[in-house]
């Protein structure tokens, strides 16, 4: 009797399987949620450019998703995404890379992405530490933690990203966890069919690096650790600083519409065009 | 990806007389050569290619676009060359510095590409508004790894719009980034730059592969390539992988094959790609030459001309491709010389080149300071090693 094969397994570059995640590892829940995010939407993945950079979770996409995909250097699958965007609006541009990549050492990218609000949807996932490298401090890192280059504690508070991307111009920005499958997929859906720079933080656990740090060893262990932390947005609004220092604030911070970079830049160029032809016709 | 709207705006160029910055020509030339997308940020002395894309490039139904930093300018050019684009991005000598690593990135990726450096005086900030030749072996070696890689320098406005074909032709025949290495004295020359009918401008395009072929590897030294979008899934990283894209980073043999065959798709195909241009002394007597680049070939040659002028037979060779290196021809140029005297701006980059495939004497004459040689300087320099 051959195997059962998995309903979504065409999404993925079934000839390389199985992935190389950690046991525990929350990158693969994110391809999961990701595969049938896609699959509801009945998106043809032949029309989709999957961008990462360094980092376990650009894994996510390359190579495991089956799609044009384009694995950058360290911080920049966003900008290489803009040049993609920009010459092909008509296809579906998904970045998805960890918060070292896409905070850290690509953090200006970022904002400025949010700014000209580009029709990008950014999966930024978000497990608190580079774990590629082996558990060094990341700008995601809580306030207190060891890490392997903080051995004594970490002093630098963490990056709010979601809240900063929001505030820089994006048109839809959300936080979840690796623990809520379901709104994450509904959010992902959301983002990649919203016009406009989309951002989503997926909290994650990565149980070898980060959870044996603070004293939680497997991914079920950091899982729960992360969903006893979440608030949804609307409760943190009534909450101190104080009250969410150790919290996850979890949903939508953003759905707005706002005009569109690469749209503009058609539009600019498409004037330019016409009416050059037009002096010159003259 | 030669439209109505390019065409029609190269027709009502190429007719005008043009009287423009080096940095201006080189711009129009990549208009010309078909270039679909820039993205730059501005820095002196480059500023002005990106200036003049913005105003131009959009009525040719190109797409401009001024990024956040020179790492993003690049990744923006890179993404945008896997769409099946001609891409570009202008810098200097700072911007070129943040940008080696994703040249590195696309030498291995094999994405066409053309990266200008209007090259200013450093290290560091240096003399920003000042022209210099430092970065010819930033260009060479910049990025990290081993690697070949394409560079040319123009000595004329002229040179600059024409350059620029031969740039993007050879990023797309042989699918890697190529360099075009001015220098602020010759991005900031104003001169009149002669235009082509657009009807004659012959472009090369890069290879298709046929569905199912490896896009990364296989026979031939610079494979076939296909584009996003096209249902070929395709897969593209930076790091070692085989030829079908798909990553191998532990496998000795695959990296050797890829990393050698990067390196023989420019090296083999030299002859193709070098261009220099000589002027043998007519008492074919000469015992000394000058070889020069770029903005100091002028006084060089200047200095040449003068010598002569006094009866001294003196060999001239310009380099137009810097990289890869001349080798052949240079050896050849040094043959019955006893001197060779390399005027150029920096502390003697390309003299020691020079001196590697030179079985003569090989003398530096270098500048730094943000002055460019004048003819009598290096008109000193070849009576001194005369006497």
């Amino acid at each position: 009797m051959t195997e059962p094969r998995h309903r979504l397994m065409g999404y993925v570059r079934e000839e390389i399987m199985p992935h190389r995640f950690c046991a525990g590892c929350g990158c693969g829940t994110v391809l999961n949620v990701f595969v049938n995010a896609v699959d509801e939407l009945a998106m043809d993945p032949t029309r989709m450019v999957c961008v990462s950079g360094i980092g376990c979770s650009a894994w996510i996409p390359s190579p495991y998703f089956r799609s044009d995909t384009l694995h950058t250097t360290h911080g920049r699958p966003i900008a290489y995404a803009t040049g993609v965007k920009i010459m092909r609006p008509d296809l579906n541009v998904v970045v998805i890379a960890g918060d070292g990549d896409i905070a850290g050492i690509g953090g200006n990218h970022l904002i400025h992405a949010a700014r000209r609000n580009i029709d990008l949807s950014v999966l930024m996932v978000n497990n608190m530490i580079y774990g590629m490298t082996g558990g060094q401090v990341a700008p995601t890192t809580p306030l207190g933690v060891k890490t392997s280059t903080t051995p004594h504690r970490n002093i630098e508070p963490p990056f709010k990203v979601a809240e900063v991307v929001a505030a820089a111009g994006a048109s839809y920005v959300a936080r979840w966890t690796t623990y809520h499958v379901f709104q994450l997929k509904k959010a992902m859906q959301r983002a990649m069919t919203k016009k406009g720079f989309s951002f989503i933080e997926i909290v994650s656990q990565c149980p070898e690096n980060y959870g044996r740090r603070i004293g939680l060893k497997t991914g079920a262990e950091l899982l729960r650790k992360i969903k006893e932390q979440s608030v949804r947005v609307k409760k943190a609004q009534e909450m101190s600083e104080e009250e969410l220092q150790h919290k996850i604030v979890v949903g939508e911070l953003c759905d707005l519409d706002r005009p569109e970079f690469v749209t503009q830049l058609h539009e600019v160029t498409k004037e330019q065009v016409e009416s050059f032809s037009l002096e010159n016709a003259s | 990806m030669i439209d109505k709207s390019r065409i029609q705006y190269l027709e009502q160029l190429w007719s005008r007389t043009h009287f423009l910055l080096g940095d201006e020509a080189c711009a129009y030339g990549a208009i010309y050569a078909g270039c679909d997308f820039f993205a730059g940020y501005p820095i002196t002395p480059a500023s002005e290619v990106a200036e003049l894309l913005a105003a131009e490039l959009p009525k040719a139904g190109g797409l401009c676009v001024q990024m956040e930093d020179e790492l993003a300018s690049i990744g923006a050019i890179i993404g945008a060359s896997w769409t099946g684009a001609r891409v570009m991005t202008a810098t200097s000598g700072p911007g070129f510095s943040l940008m080696q690593e994703n040249i590195g990135y696309a030498i291995m990726t094999e994405t066409p590409c053309v990266i200008v450096d209007v090259q200013r005086s450093g290290p560091s900030t240096g003399q920003a508004t000042k022209p210099a030749q430092g970065d010819v072996m930033q260009a060479r070696w910049g990025t990290h790894g081993d690697h070949e890689i394409m560079a040319f320098a123009p000595s004329s406005a002229q040179e600059c719009f024409d350059l620029m074909f031969d740039c993007f032709d050879l990023a797309d025949i042989y699918r890697t980034p190529v360099i075009m290495l001015m220098d602020g004295e010759i991005g900031h020359i104003r001169e009149s730059v002669t235009m082509l009918e657009p009807s004659t401008v012959k472009r090369a395009s890069r290879k298709k592969a046929e569905p199912g072929e490896d896009l990364f590897g296989g026979p031939e030294l610079v494979p076939g390539v296909m584009h996003y979008g096209e249902g070929a899934s395709i897969h593209v990283t930076g790091s070692t992988h085989l030829p079908n894209g798909m990553r191998d980073v532990t496998t000795p043999r695959v990296h050797d094959e890829l990393v050698r065959r990067l390196y023989r798709k420019i090296d083999e195909n030299r002859e193709k790609i070098i261009r220099v241009e000589t002027d043998i002394s007519t008492g074919g007597n000469a015992r000394i030459g000058v070889i020069s680049y770029g903005a100091t070939a002028r006084p060089a040659y200047g200095a040449v001309k003068a010598a002569r002028a006094e009866g001294r037979d003196v060999d001239f060779l310009r380099l137009i491709t810097v990289w890869p290196f001349a080798r052949e021809q240079v050896t050849d140029f040094a043959r019955n010389l006893d001197f060779i005297l390399v005027p150029e701006m920096n502390l003697g980059q390309i003299s020691r080149e020079i001196q590697r495939f030179a079985d003569c004497e090989v003398i530096s004459v270098s500048k730094i300071g943000g002055v460019p040689h004048s003819i009598d300087e290096i008109y000193q320099a070849i009576m001194e090693a005369m006497r």
